[in-house]
């Protein structure tokens, strides 16, 4: 295998983070060496399932950060330009606005996904047959904007500040609280999703040459914006669903990964997806470790802090690059 | 000479604006066919259409008595390579896996390149003349280099019909004589070429067909003497030739 070497390395890395995840935070290691009950229960139903979320949601949106870059062909795209996240972040609001969050663990996350797959519908509607990339990109922008707005709206008519700051804090993102539920929620949607935008790997390395010449060789480009949208709805929604809208991870993993694998769409998309489950698991630690006596950090705030600076650095040093 | 493409009368448009309109012809497997005229005649709308890349308004193009759209897109690729005159790539892959990329349409879903693919690729690199270039990134080739890999990927899908849209636009003197050699060479084996191209002396010393555009139809098709005869080239491209276009006679040193 070709990018051998980058796969074991980010495989490394995601154990790395896994372990760092385990027992930062003031785990009882002693105890639980001990065979106390309560350590194994807290590594059990509370460590690790937070864990493998965080593993699976960084995945979901690496790899669409992948595949939307290759798209695209531009670098600045992520899960976030297509409007799909915000969709899934509306559905989930609807979920709280209504007060049917209440009712089931499992509306919330349900509206989300459904949330994200309107998105995308609308999406394919409004661009149409014979969407460009460019008017792909426009028209996820008006979706977002849309989705965006109604967010703002249901906050606008919170009926209390509790609402209200129930609403804002899960738009921040946070994987507290998990457990194995949501992991086996969401582990069937990310994994199906990412299959369906890997599907399209080898569409994406003839779109480097442009659509034109994409489609002289044989890529059908409305069944790729197709595959990569139902495929971003399906892994990003579910990932909103579990851990609430994170950003930024979609954008910097693949940009980060790009020179490692010869810049080639195709090559790019295993990696970026265990690159950003590693990215996300090691930026849900830190959220732990920075977290002090009654003020929770939510993990789309420090993903965001964390990874801005680096990607100032990469930016700057590309520049001086070819581009 | 057997018959690669039937072409009706066509009508091609971009939006409200009629960008060709010929009346039916035929072209060739086994001959270059050059497509001759001033900027915006038509010349990369015709061979878009050829490419199977513009649905005509009106108007069918067939290939072994079957419309282009009627083929899979996948099968489409196989029987057409094309290139178009736009040399930009999005990504800075290596220039040999730009090369190989003109095998995908030949790639079962999950193997890899076979040997024979790999075959293809460096036959196609080495017709092109881009070996030694493939190891460098693309973006680090100049423009006569860059043309030169992308001509060897439309090269590498070995095609029975190869359509390229300026193929020596960007190239030294020597290389276009060697490209269009090498073009020549291709048709002689059987491919249906189909250029687009400024160089009248090149088109006139190895075309066996030109077609001059101009203003959206076709004006003179016919061997170069015929097509590309004084009052042509003086009502299509503003020259005073009385003598014709003059035969190259340079050759590869």
């Amino acid at each position: 295998m070709r990018d051998f070497r980058i796969v074991a390395g980010l495989v490394g890395l995601c154990g790395i983070a896994a372990i760092a995840g385990l027992f930062a935070g003031g785990f009882p290691v002693s105890e639980w060496l001990d065979g106390e009950p309560a350590a194994r229960l807290i590594l059990i139903e509370l460590r690790l399932p937070r864990i493998a979320l965080g593993f699976l949601v960084g995945a979901a949106l690496g790899i669409s950060g992948a595949g939307l870059q290759g798209y695209f062909r531009n670098p600045l795209a992520d899960p976030g330009v297509i409007g799909v996240s915000a969709s899934a972040g509306l559905g989930a609001v609807a979920a709280l606005y209504f007060g049917l969050a209440a009712m089931s663990g499992l509306v919330l996350p349900a509206m989300a996904i459904a949330g994200a797959g309107l998105g995308g519908v609308t999406l394919l509607l409004i661009a149409g047959r014979g969407a460009t990339a460019t008017t792909l990109i426009l028209s996820g922008v008006a979706v977002g904007a849309l989705a965006n707005a109604l967010v703002a709206l249901a906050m606008n008519f919170s009926p209390n500040p509790w609402a209200l700051s129930e609403i804002a804090y899960w738009l921040m993102g946070s994987l507290a609280n998990t457990s194995w539920t949501d992991v086996k929620l969401a582990t069937p949607l990310i994994a199906f999703g990412g299959l369906v935008i890997w599907s399209t790997r080898r569409d994406l390395d003839a779109l480097t040459m442009g659509e034109e010449t994409a489609r002289s060789m044989g890529v059908n480009l409305r069944g790729v914006q197709i595959r990569l949208i139902a495929g971003t709805a399906l892994a990003v929604g579910a990932a909103v669903a579990v851990a609430g809208a994170i950003g930024f991870v979609g954008l910097v993993v693949p940009h980060l990964l790009r020179r490692f694998v010869g810049h080639e769409p195709a090559r790019l998309l295993l990696p970026s997806a265990l690159g950003g489950g590693a990215l996300l698991v090691l930026a849900d630690t830190a959220t732990r470790i920075l977290s002090g006596e009654g003020i929770a950090l939510y993990l789309g705030v420090t993903t965001a802090m964390l990874g801005v600076p680096f990607f100032f650095h990469l930016v700057r040093s590309s520049a001086r690059q070819a581009p | 000479m057997t018959l690669r493409y039937e072409i009706g009368a066509l009508e091609c448009r971009y939006g409200m604006r009629t960008a060709l309109r010929i009346e039916p012809l035929g072209l060739n497997a086994g001959e270059l066919t050059a497509i001759v005229g001033p900027n915006g005649a038509g010349k990369s709308t015709l061979i878009k259409a050829l490419a199977g890349l513009l649905q005509p308004v009106t108007g069918e193009i067939r290939q072994a008595g079957i419309q282009l759209h009627r083929f899979s897109d996948r099968e489409r690729a196989r029987r057409i390579a094309y290139l178009p005159a736009d040399s930009r790539l999005a990504w800075p892959l290596t220039a040999r896996r730009v090369v190989e990329l003109g095998r995908l349409p030949f790639l079962k879903p999950l193997s890899k390149p076979s040997a024979q693919d790999q075959d293809r690729v460096d036959d196609a690199i080495e017709r092109a003349g881009a070996a030694g270039l493939t190891d460098r990134r693309f973006d680090a080739l100049s423009s006569g280099e860059k043309a030169r890999i992308l001509l060897a990927r439309a090269l590498a899908t070995d095609a029975p019909t190869l359509l390229l849209d300026e193929p020596a636009a960007a190239l030294d003197p020597r290389h276009q004589l060697a490209v269009t050699q090498l073009l020549k060479t291709e048709a002689e084996r059987g491919v249906c070429v189909v250029i687009t191209g400024h160089s009248l002396e090149l088109v006139s010393r190895f075309a066996d067909r030109v077609l001059v555009v101009d203003e959206g139809g076709i004006v003179a098709d016919g061997a170069p003497d015929e097509a590309l005869r004084p009052d042509i080239l003086k009502r299509v491209f503003g020259l005073n030739a009385p003598g014709g276009v003059p035969r190259l006679d340079w050759s590869l040193a």
